[in-house]
């Protein structure tokens, strides 16, 4: 069956061509918003259970917490806030595309919007953060 | 809606032959709203998630000392007072269930097979029971003077032990 999909005898054995959703901002948001939530579910429950140890000893949860302060650890909390805020910013996209009339029309633009956010957040966020990482 | 039909106000109505131009009306639903509530906390949370996360990585990672300031004290400091209890009790629940959805969502997604879905979903209700219980627990009886050597306000007086 040939579909607008279905490569042309002329165009050659190419791939299908993208669509609107396929392969453009629509499917990488979401693809990016599955995966920075997974990453964050997982971290909630280590994150639980590291706190749960103040209630052992003030000794035991330092001792706990130390464990994350190094520079390894740093970046990755750089990169668990970068999840966050990704998940936060592109949450509030759907919201918008679901409930506001033009979100549909304008989800595109939304994208970049969450993009360029997310940068405007996350370049001072990761000096500071780098700077206590590093400068200690 | 049918109100012209009861032309009497006798409160008896006809089985109303509807006029072409009214809205379509489904049957009486056969299966609950669970999932459309689903959908709907997802966004509800979201967004309540959004303030109050950013407000407790604010306070925790960037005013003060930044990361470096979080050590026992740091955390005996906040929850002696109410405020951040209560803060951190509702995070708690709202992020891990909002989290909790939506793995569920995805184990539907790409587990194919009923038995691995079932499995996924018990370990997934598992973990969530343990976090809602320890984390709830945890707030709820933790003791800001538990360090002899706490500076904190409401150590200092009273009955610290």
């Amino acid at each position: 069956m040939a579909t607008s999909l279905t490569p042309t005898a002329k165009d050659g054995p190419k791939r299908p061509v993208g669509t609107l959703y396929r392969g453009r901002e629509g499917m990488w948001s979401w693809v990016a918003h599955r995966i920075s939530g997974v990453a964050i579910f997982f971290f909630l429950f280590v994150h639980v259970l590291d706190t749960a140890t103040v209630r052992i000893s003030p000794e035991a949860y330092d001792a706990v917490i130390g464990q994350y302060k190094n520079p390894v650890m740093g970046v990755g909390e750089l990169g668990l806030v970068g999840a966050v805020v990704f998940h936060a910013l592109n949450g509030i996209r759907i919201i918008l595309v679901d409930f506001w009339s033009k979100g549909t029309q304008h989800q595109r633009k939304l994208f970049w919007g969450v993009v360029v956010l997310f940068t405007l957040m996350m370049v001072p966020f990761a000096i500071r953060h780098l700077t206590f990482v590093f400068g200690h | 809606m049918s109100s012209s039909t009861d032309t009497q106000g006798t409160g008896a109505y006809a089985p109303a032959l509807e006029s072409p131009r009214s809205p379509y009306r489904r049957g009486k639903p056969t299966r609950s709203n669970w999932e459309l509530h689903g959908w709907l906390f997802m966004r509800m949370s979201g967004v309540l998630l959004l303030v109050m996360v950013f407000g407790h990585l604010w306070v925790n990672m960037v005013a003060g000392e930044g990361i470096n300031q979080v050590d026992w004290s740091f955390v005996a400091g906040k929850w002696s007072s109410p405020f951040w209890q209560t803060w951190d009790l509702i995070m708690l629940w709202l992020a891990q269930l909002h989290g909790t959805n939506g793995v569920r969502t995805i184990i539907n997604d790409y587990a194919e097979r009923d038995a691995t879905r079932f499995w996924l979903k018990m370990a997934l209700y598992t973990a969530t029971l343990v976090v809602l219980v320890l984390g709830t627990l945890v707030i709820f009886t933790f003791d800001p003077c538990m360090d002899p050597a706490s500076t904190l306000e409401v150590c200092r007086t009273g009955s610290a032990g």
